[in-house]
């Protein structure tokens, strides 16, 4: 919504897509699968939580102090000016991103690749007792491990 | 009327709470994970706003590829995780220093 206010439409929606439909299933998926326990949070919480204070309180201050403060002449001075109606983010994104930037682009991709290869194989496991086929055994099977000549003699009286 | 200063500083905010975060929670690697993605969004912030204020799009395609880092991030870290909590029964920070480096 906030990224919608400065026109970064594409991004803007990406954002949601990409928070919504991937990280927030990856994470209700993992926390159903996980069943923690959690009674004693409440000590710690209470243990921890002076000192988060005080450091998250000191960066915010900080960086309040130098952006709202110090640099507030520089920085309000240059309004973000609303671009012409027929500018197009998704447009002057895919410029950029399949000419000049496609090499990063394309490792963006193996990135993701990457992604699913480790996730996918981090949590596989092979559960003994399982009944699958192995294929390359049955197609490396030769005639001797199957078939056996009995030989029947004939001459039998019956 | 917003300026870049309202959106530096929200990102400021939320970066400061992921780090309270971090701090606060000494229990479970999963809001350790959401703390980080938060930081990651609040750099995000910033590099848009700062993108918007020059008028270059170069940053809003930095974003985008830290968008793709933070959910790969998110899928190995959770995969890591799963592994994890089916080798030892729990996810506690506190019981994890066993690797005595």
């Amino acid at each position: 919504m906030l990224w919608l206010l400065i026109e970064v439409e594409f991004l803007a929606v990406v954002l949601v897509l990409v928070y919504v439909g991937a990280v927030m299933v990856l994470f209700l998926f993992v926390v159903m699968m996980l069943d923690v326990q959690s009674e004693s949070l409440k000590d710690d919480f209470n243990r921890y939580l002076p000192m988060g204070l005080l450091l998250s309180s000191v960066i915010v201050i900080e960086i309040v102090h130098v952006v709202w403060f110090r640099s507030r002449d520089v920085i309000s001075v240059l309004l973000p000016q609303s671009k012409p109606e027929s500018y197009s983010n998704t447009q002057a994104l895919g410029g950029l991103l399949y000419t000049e930037h496609v090499y990063a682009f394309e490792l963006a991709g193996v990135i993701l690749l990457l992604a699913i290869v480790a996730a996918i194989s981090l949590t596989m496991r092979r559960r003994p007792g399982l009944k699958v086929q192995n294929i390359s055994k049955q197609v490396q099977v030769k005639r001797e491990d199957r078939v056996r000549l009995v030989k029947v003699s004939p001459s039998k009286d019956s | 009327m917003i300026t870049i200063s309202h959106y530096l500083v929200l990102a400021a905010i939320l970066f400061s709470l992921a780090v309270a975060g971090i701090f606060i929670n000494r229990k479970n690697v999963i809001l350790l994970l959401m703390c980080i993605e938060l930081m990651l969004l609040a750099v995000n912030f910033n590099f848009i706003a700062f993108s918007r204020m020059l008028g270059d799009e170069l940053g809003q395609i930095f974003v985008f590829f830290i968008l793709t880092v933070a959910a790969s991030e998110a899928a190995i870290g959770l995969a890591i995780l799963v592994v994890l909590f089916r080798t030892r029964q729990s996810i506690n920070v506190d019981e994890l220093g066993t690797l005595k480096g």
